[in-house]
């Protein structure tokens, strides 16, 4: 079909084409670079533990590592929230439970999310999580409180890493949102 | 382009068969149903210049207020325009000035002057076309850029969050953009530059179709002259870049109003992707700006040298280096927003490539002057004055580039400096070389030679003043978009907005210059220029027909 246009035709075809392609690699830069974060640990984008792919357990180091929990509410959610320690040490490659305690301060049933990351942005390529409490909702009854647990480990493999190896300190943060608020909104993992 | 010895047939008798015009339409017609690729080009300069007084404007009332600290007038603009006299209405208004200053300026400005003014006008000339390859579609973008303008302006007059108007900066940053400005200013604005981008999409397809599928016999890729080569790769860099700054502000769109969250990290978005989105947009954004004014400056040099341009052939891929460099050096705008250093190195590092093909430029430009018969006419002033300003915001933009300098520097006016030297100088200059090369062509007139020297000394004297200092209060740390600052500020500021008025005073001369030219100007021969002026627009008469070329010339 694109033989029987004119010159003119199909230049601007082409063109058109070359436009029309941009426009969907701009929207199709949405999944992309959320991929692109999960792989690199881009902008301290933490990695999920996938026991089926994990070929054996991670080594335990020696050398251990300083974690601190930081724990934000969005201002738009009547709860508290704040880690039961705010710090812990753990040795590289070994599994740690960390416990963030949640309260729902309003008179209403409310549904948050947790978004996080980790800082220094380097360490997120590291920083395992095995289970997590902001890898679903969470719906909290008026007044209740709710302790929520996080297992993860530190990969060993950050100690090859000449960019990562001396981190000395992990920063672990989240910040709750309210999920009413964002109806159909994608889920947070 | 070397040597275009360009024969005419249509000259001689084309001449006498277009003399009476059987087709020139009335006004209506021909003005607001334009077709022909010169009428839509004079339009489209004319939008420019409308545009570039109220960006001007807007600029000056900015310096205004600049030139003391404490806030004076913020809130009695804002009152006058309808919004509330509080304090905080009044710094809403700054943020709209900031926001509208720059999207006119970029938008409305200087891309409507480059290429839809002197691109229409001349790239069909210069490839010896009748006209565009879609003068229709043609008509569309000039409208649909009205029409953008208009909602722009229109957006400082409706409720956007704090105040009228969209404050967001011309960056239109998520989330000061979407949950940071409630009501309709920020979707007005938004919508202005969807429309403004098809314009300009449509422009583009047409500026490809043309000059691919358009040229005269023997005009080959390399002879074209560099203007037309600087507009090829600038449609290029258009028809890349522009969709996807579409699909980032069609996102903020969906998350302002219909509750998506691509940009928001309450629902698993990222404000980061935005900026990411925005600035693979933006920096080829700054090319398409400049890169027409490098044509100009090229076919000036040359004529004013009487030489052909040195390294004819470095220079066309020079342009194309720098289109294709342009896309992958866009994060060096956000190095602050947390990268790793190696991510910072990369980047650092393919900005600073940029600056050798535009050192290929600057050099070639000088080897063009070099043993050349020099004449200093407006044109050549202000082409001299561009490579003079041009180097010194390049200079700068080097020391910005690195990863490590700019988080000192990022959002102060050392930036403000930088691209105010390379684009409101650099392309700004370019544009006015262009409009006084080009001037007698257009009109049939010749300009005043003493008003546009005047106007080219006043206002480089005066940017000059005015920009410069803003270096020193950079790197004193006066950050970007501030309405007040500490007194510590107070000196470099008043002497910058002092400048302002010094520049305004050199825009006096142009406009006396335009008006007086148009009515009073000396009758202007087919080529003023004489011998080093040897692309084809020459070759036809000031003003051309109504419909040129109708028999192709041959170029030998």
């Amino acid at each position: 079909m694109i033989g029987r246009l004119s010159p003119n035709a199909r230049t601007a075809s082409f063109a058109a084409l070359i436009a029309v392609a941009m426009t969907g690699l701009g929207f199709a830069a949405v999944p992309l670079y959320d991929l692109f974060c999960r792989v690199t640990g881009f902008g301290g984008t933490t990695q999920r533990y996938d026991p089926v792919a994990a070929a054996a357990e991670p080594e335990i180091l020696s050398q251990t590592i300083s974690v601190r929990f930081d724990a934000n509410v969005s201002p738009n959610l009547p709860w508290k929230f704040y880690p039961e320690h705010p710090r812990d040490t753990v040795s590289v490659g070994a599994r740690d439970m960390a416990i963030f305690i949640a309260e729902n301060n309003s008179a209403r049933p409310v549904v948050g999310t947790a978004s996080f990351n980790v800082t220094p942005d380097q360490a997120g390529k590291y920083f395992t999580k095995i289970q997590c409490f902001c890898f679903t909702e969470q719906r909290l009854e008026p007044g209740q409180q709710m302790r929520m647990p996080v297992l993860f480990f530190v990969d060993p493999k950050i100690m090859d890493d000449p960019d990562a190896r001396d981190v000395q300190e992990i920063t672990l943060s989240y910040t709750f949102h309210p999920v009413d608020a964002v109806d159909g909104g994608k889920k947070a993992s | 382009m070397t040597d275009i010895a360009a024969t005419a047939p249509a000259h001689g008798h084309g001449h006498a068969h277009d003399d009476h015009d059987h087709d020139t339409p009335g006004f209506f017609v021909r003005w607001f149903m334009s077709t022909n690729h010169k009428d839509i080009g004079t339009l489209y300069l004319i939008f420019a210049i409308l545009a570039g007084i109220i960006g001007g404007a807007l600029s000056g009332m900015m310096r205004l207020e600049l030139a003391e600290p404490g806030v004076q007038y913020l809130g009695g603009w804002a009152s006058a325009l309808g919004g509330g006299a509080d304090e905080v209405a009044g710094k809403h208004f700054w943020n709209v000035m900031i926001t509208a200053h720059g999207l006119i300026m970029v938008f409305f400005m200087v891309m409507p002057a480059m290429i839809g003014g002197f691109g229409n006008w001349f790239v069909p000339l210069m490839i010896g076309a009748p006209d565009m390859a879609f003068p229709r579609m043609n008509n569309v973008s000039f409208w649909l850029t009205a029409v953008a303008f208009v909602m722009l302006v229109g957006s400082m007059f409706v409720p956007g969050g704090s105040g009228n108007g969209a404050g967001t900066g011309w960056t239109v940053y998520a989330p000061l953009s979407t949950s940071g400005s409630a009501g309709p200013a920020v979707d007005m604005a938004i919508f202005s530059l969807h429309l403004a981008g098809a314009a300009s999409i449509l422009g583009a397809i047409n500026f490809i179709t043309t000059i691919f599928n358009m040229r005269a016999p023997g005009m080959t890729l390399h002879k074209m002259p560099l203007f037309v080569w600087s507009v090829l790769v600038t449609a290029f860099l258009l028809l890349l870049a522009l969709p996807v700054l579409a699909a980032a502000i069609t996102m903020l769109l969906t998350d302002r109003n219909f509750g998506t969250t691509f940009y928001d990290a309450a629902g698993g978005g990222d404000p980061v992707l935005y900026q990411h989105l925005f600035w693979f947009f933006g920096h080829p954004e700054v090319y398409i700006m400049i890169l027409p004014g490098f044509g100009i400056v090229s076919q000036i040099i040359s004529t004013f040298s009487k030489k052909p341009v040195f390294g004819y052939l470095g220079m066309a891929y020079a342009m194309v280096a720098i289109g294709v460099v342009g896309f992958i050096v866009w994060a060096h705008h956000m190095f602050t927003v947390g990268m790793s250093v190696n991510l910072k190195m990369y980047f650092t590092a393919a900005t600073m490539v940029i600056a050798v093909p535009t050192g290929i430029k600057i050099f070639s430009w000088i080897a063009t002057m070099w043993g050349g018969s020099m004449t200093f006419k407006t044109p050549m002033m202000w082409s001299l004055g561009f490579i003079f300003m041009f180097t010194v915001g390049g200079v700068t933009g080097v020391v910005l580039a690195n990863g490590g300098v700019d988080t000192n520097l990022h959002d102060t006016y050392y930036v403000v400096a930088h691209f105010h030297y390379v684009l409101s100088l650099g392309a700004v200059f370019s544009l006015f070389a262009g409009f006084y090369y080009w001037f007698p062509k257009m009109s049939g007139r010749m300009y005043s030679e003493l008003l546009g020297q005047l106007h080219f000394w006043v206002f480089f004297i005066g940017v000059n003043v005015m920009f410069f200092p803003q270096h020193f209060l950079g790197q004193q740390g006066m950050p970007r978009r501030y309405p007040d600052y500490a007194e510590a500020y107070a000196y470099w500021h008043y002497i910058s907005s002092f400048g302002y008025v010094i520049m305004a005073a050199g825009m006096v001369f142009f406009f006396v210059n335009i008006l007086y030219s148009l009515f009073a100007g000396k009758k202007a021969a087919d080529n003023p220029w004489g011998e080093g002026a040897t692309t084809l627009e020459w070759t036809l008469s000031s003003p051309p027909p109504f419909h040129q070329f109708n028999e192709l010339p041959r170029i030998a």
